[in-house]
């Protein structure tokens, strides 16, 4: 499973790229895509749309299952990636890069230092997977 | 292993086979193989295997065997000769579904029943109780595996198997047969609206009949599928899945299977409740429905109409063979009329237009 070093993630399996210092790419793990399988839809959010960190942003549709992905920060959304709502599989095949969900103007910066690191992360999984028994 | 789920006769193959395991029913299950959608198509146009051997076996043996049955079950087993198999729910008092299940009747005294899995020991406790000690309940379910084949070209691996007979055999009948030495079951049953049958058969031969049919019918196209791909083929048919669509709460008047309520056979549990149910109306209905742009509907998510809800959806997934989404809700009457336009709630994000359907929602052309 792919945690990549420079990423920040949440308990909700979304990941996090600073671009700049006030704006942020985020998508869904590895872990949450292979958890979900075959992506077949997305929901995303508007442009313009005010954020509350913690807040339903949009939904990932796999074809068992429909998984809603939340604000990792507070802030505006800058850019939805419209590529998904025709191509939205590409979230299982580059789910860090090509996959992006949505970029936010993030409110308060501060907040980016309550993330978890690549290292909580995977640790956060390896515990999941232990969980699961297999 | 310490997770407590157990494994079934056919687990070491699923493994090998790089099946996705999840744990489903206390049984830890193969969900998918080479992808849902590639295993739901290779079922509708050529045919697919899947281990269903969570499913549970009951046995109601004994001179009055029918007689219990016929008290417990709604659907009428009397009238049909042995060798038949009759798709029913078992009722509370209230009407509400304890069960949906297969009945086979191999005579007046040997009655074969398949329960969903999830509710075997509820449903063994359940017989035992309103058999009053009339004929002897068996659970039987460690010691059979179930396997479904199931697919247009189905007919003719099984008749590869077990005999040319095999592919002649009517819907919803089954034959005895022997292999490799063992007792099996036989039936032209199954849960995806395909052709072909369901062999039950002891633990013992359960991984070398996988292996054969998989091997005998390569040239059919034959491959694995999971319970992923069980649920969206029962699902474009409208067949209940106990559990989501039908339960305790839910007459089988509500969810559409009326026809399986047979108030003229004699006196049933839940005869009364049912009999009420269908003189007052009903007032919810399961439909099936077509969602008109994108979105996905889950079980759960609230159904509209007119501006006020109107009821919830019970399944939903995107139909791999019709590739728009589709789905499964009781709806308040007169809503469930098809043609009826309804919208469902996507967990609050936004509205999705959609359209009440006569079922199946998809159907061979």
């Amino acid at each position: 499973m792919a945690v990549p070093k420079y990423y920040r993630y949440t308990e909700s399996h979304e990941w996090v790229k600073v671009e700049e210092d006030n704006l942020i790419t985020v998508g869904i793990t590895d872990y949450a895509q292979e958890k979900l399988g075959d992506i077949v839809s997305v929901e995303l959010p508007r442009v313009g749309d005010e954020v509350e960190r913690g807040e339903r942003i949009g939904m990932v549709d796999s074809q068992k299952a429909s998984s809603e992905v939340f604000a990792p920060v507070s802030g505006v959304i800058a850019e939805v990636n419209d590529l998904l709502n025709d191509d939205p599989a590409v979230i299982n095949s580059d789910p860090y890069e090509e996959g992006w969900f949505v970029r936010i103007e993030v409110e308060d910066t501060e907040q980016l230092d309550d993330l978890l690191t690549a290292d909580d992360y995977e640790e956060l999984i390896t515990r999941l997977e232990e969980e699961e028994g297999e | 292993m310490g997770d407590g789920l157990r494994r079934t006769a056919l687990y070491d193959n699923h493994v090998s086979a790089k099946a996705k395991m999840v744990p489903f029913a206390g049984y830890l299950m193969p969900v998918q193989y080479d992808g849902i959608v590639a295993e739901h198509l290779r079922v509708r146009t050529a045919v697919g295997v899947f281990d269903v051997s969570h499913m549970g076996e009951l046995e109601l043996l004994g001179p009055k065997a029918l007689a219990v049955v016929q008290r417990i079950v709604t659907n009428d087993v009397g009238s049909v000769r042995p060798g038949k198999a009759v798709y029913t729910p078992a009722c509370l008092e209230s009407g509400g579904i304890v069960d949906d299940m297969i009945v086979y009747k191999v005579s007046d005294e040997d009655i074969f029943i398949c329960v969903n899995a999830a509710n075997k020991d509820k449903d063994y406790k359940w017989f035992v109780q309103q058999a009053h000690g009339e004929c002897e309940v068996r659970d039987r379910s460690d010691e059979f595996s179930q396997v479904a084949v199931q697919g247009p070209k189905a007919p003719e691996l099984l008749g590869r198997l077990f005999g040319s007979d095999v592919p002649g055999m009517k819907p919803f009948t089954f034959v005895r047969k022997t292999y490799k030495g063992a007792d099996v079951i036989v039936a032209t049953t199954g849960y995806t609206g395909e052709p072909g049958g369901e062999v039950y058969m002891p633990n013992e031969v359960a991984s070398t009949m996988w292996t054969e049919l998989l091997d005998a019918g390569a040239d059919l196209g034959v491959g694995p599928a999971g319970l992923g791909a069980r649920d969206t083929l029962r699902l474009e048919m409208k067949y209940c899945l106990y559990g989501n669509d039908i339960d305790d709460t839910t007459t089988p008047l509500e969810a559409g299977i009326g026809w399986t309520v047979k108030f003229n056979k004699g006196d049933f549990v839940g005869r009364d409740a049912l009999l009420r149910q269908k003189e007052e109306g009903l007032k919810r209905a399961l439909v099936a429905f077509v969602v008109e742009d994108k979105g996905i509907p889950r079980h759960g998510y609230e159904l509209y109409a007119d501006g006020r809800r109107v009821g919830q959806v019970t399944s939903g997934t995107l139909s791999p063979s019709l590739k728009v989404p589709v789905g499964l809700g009781y709806v308040e009457v007169p809503f469930d009329r098809p043609g009826t336009k309804i919208e469902v709630d996507l967990r609050g994000l936004r509205r999705a237009s959609a359209r009440v359907v006569e079922p199946p929602l998809y159907r061979h052309i």
